[in-house]
């Protein structure tokens, strides 16, 4: 049960429940679909970028509850960072939920998304968590608004 | 033990029989409730495959030394063995495959490839297995030839009126499953297999999830073809069988070529062997038919009567307790069906909830089963799905249920 708790913290069931940037945006400059075809989760990520900054973004879709909270955490997370800071907090990421940090000092600077640390412990669950990463990749490597499938 | 009536079955001796169920995960015991993904294995399958590979290993028919002659008995006696499983008129008529799967390929590529043509219809129905869409998806590429589906309605039974306009004379095969791996409904094949034939058009049955289930007949249901996987029915992974009627499997041309399915070969021309071995090209998973013969023995000494009972019992208790947990919608509520729970929960997703039953040991599984069409159908992106084999206890639906309310505890 402990490892659950720790999974399934009260942030993260928070940002499944109340989702952060789930909406359209009235201008795309990039987008990408995520989707993850042995469970279904399905996310597009579509960004508002002002020169090589993301000014906003936008998420659409649905999945569980750990990439719900992933792709929330990281809309909040990257708003507002250039697209290397982006690149840069996925390869945090990326480290973090299969286990390659283990520092608390390390998870603590990436403050909220940290909370996702407990991930490693359910491989099942890692591709969950790092959907939503990877589709914003896509996207940020996308010419224009073309759509892009991850997985 | 729950002490809720049951049938004939000894439980405790037959868990006895398998090994794996006395494991534990996370702690906890085991509760394997993933049996239409594939079913665990009695010692006796194990021990059968220790024996072939410490003491019969060979290549069959082609050595005349005493290995190969022992290793073909036993590959050639599970043909047998089959042959009644299935009540087939033949030996004949059983090709063993790797599974239900490459059955269905065979079908579609020899069968298929040399009845459907441009304009031609092949009629599946909305509850098939992604293996009885794409193989034909990739046929009606080729040729031109369309797919055709026969409706489910909300409880997941197929539309028998639909089905009987579907069936015209472009329609050149109906492709079907006995029983819903993701719904549970079992299909009315019989008089499904009856309508197709007075219209002049052959059936292959999808039989994976019945094989382990119910008797088969074959004779009695009068399909063409009937395709189950050993992994379903407590045997080996990587084998299953084709049955075919021998007036079709003769007709067919081959479907791979190699040894075994040549009677001659020079570079001007082949004959072909006879069916079954002109199916079967290669060294075959000798091995793993020889376990599933070891699988069949197990099946038929516990006996589906006694099976079916008993399964019908763990899913009435299961349906009846399960309808109390709120928040729960049941997916595949057919009049009849197999022992397959299929649900979703309002609090979470079906991912959610098998990773917190996972903790608890129960094993279960999470996802479109395979059947995208139908999590379309029911504007579900996916199910948890308990599926119950003899060897379930009314104990383990008991604890299966009381593990969804800390599905609640930690989504509340």
């Amino acid at each position: 049960m402990d490892e659950l708790r720790e999974l399934y913290q009260q942030v993260i069931l928070d940002h499944n429940k109340n989702p952060r940037n789930f909406k359209t945006l009235q201008h795309v400059d990039k987008k990408a679909e995520g989707y993850n075809p042995l469970c279904g989760d399905h996310y597009t990520i579509s960004l508002s970028m002002k020169n090589d900054i993301i000014e906003d973004i936008a998420v659409e879709g649905s999945g569980c509850a750990i990439s719900k909270a992933s792709a929330s955490m990281m809309s909040n997370a990257v708003k507002g960072m250039t697209k290397k800071e982006a690149e840069e907090l996925f390869e945090k990421f990326r480290s973090l939920v299969t286990r390659n940090i283990s520092l608390e000092e390390d998870i603590e600077n990436l403050g909220c998304l940290g909370a996702l640390a407990g991930v490693a412990e359910f491989p099942a669950r890692i591709k969950c968590a790092s959907l939503p990463w990877h589709t914003l990749h896509s996207a940020l490597s996308s010419q224009n608004s073309e759509v892009v499938s991850t997985e | 033990m729950n002490t809720k009536s049951t049938t004939t079955l000894n439980i405790e001796k037959i868990r006895k029989d398998f090994p794996i169920l006395h494991t534990k995960v996370h702690g906890k015991p085991l509760m394997y409730l993933d049996n239409a993904n594939t079913t665990q294995k009695p010692q006796s399958v194990i021990d059968t495959l220790k024996k072939y590979y410490t003491t019969q290993n060979s290549n069959i028919h082609r050595g005349t030394h005493y290995l190969s002659e022992v290793a073909t008995k036993e590959y050639e006696s599970v043909r047998e063995k089959v042959k009644n499983f299935l009540n087939a008129k033949s030996e004949k008529e059983i090709i063993f495959v790797r599974g239900t799967t490459e059955a269905i390929n065979l079908v579609v590529n020899s069968y298929g490839r040399k009845n459907i043509f441009e304009g031609d219809e092949i009629l599946i129905s909305a509850m098939e297995h992604h293996s009885n869409i794409v193989p034909w998806q990739i046929l009606c590429e080729e040729k031109k030839a369309k797919l055709k589906i026969i409706p489910i309605n909300d409880n997941g039974e197929l539309l028998l009126d639909e089905y009987e306009k579907l069936l015209t004379p472009k329609t050149k095969i109906v492709s079907l499953v006995y029983i819903s791996n993701s719904l549970g409904t079992i299909n009315p094949i019989k008089q499904m297999i009856e309508l197709a034939h007075r219209n002049g058009i052959p059936v292959l049955i999808d039989g994976a999830q019945a094989a382990p289930h119910l008797k088969v007949d074959v004779q009695k249901l009068d399909c063409d073809f009937f395709a189950f996987s050993s992994h379903k029915i407590f045997g080996p992974t990587g084998t299953g069988v084709l049955y075919g009627k021998s007036h079709l499997l003769e007709s067919m041309p081959p479907y791979q070529g190699g040894g075994d399915m040549i009677k001659s070969v020079t570079f001007e021309k082949t004959i072909y062997n006879d069916i079954p071995y002109k199916f079967e090209a290669g060294t075959p998973n000798i091995a793993d038919v020889i376990g599933m013969g070891a699988a069949i023995d197990y099946l038929q000494s516990v006996g589906f009567e006694a099976i079916q009972e008993h399964e019908k019992q763990l899913l009435e208790h299961a349906t009846e307790l399960i309808q109390s947990v709120e928040g729960v919608r049941l997916i595949g509520t057919a009049k009849k069906k197999a022992s397959v729970l299929s649900f979703v929960m309002k609090e979470a997703h079906p991912h959610d909830i098998g990773t917190i039953l996972d903790r608890e040991g129960i094993a279960v599984r999470t996802g479109h089963h395979c059947t995208q069409p139908v999590m379309q159908r029911f504007k579900i992106p996916a199910t948890v799905r308990a599926s119950f084999a003899f060897y379930n206890t009314h104990d383990e639906v008991e604890k299966f249920i009381s593990a969804l309310g800390k599905v609640k505890e930690i989504f509340s």
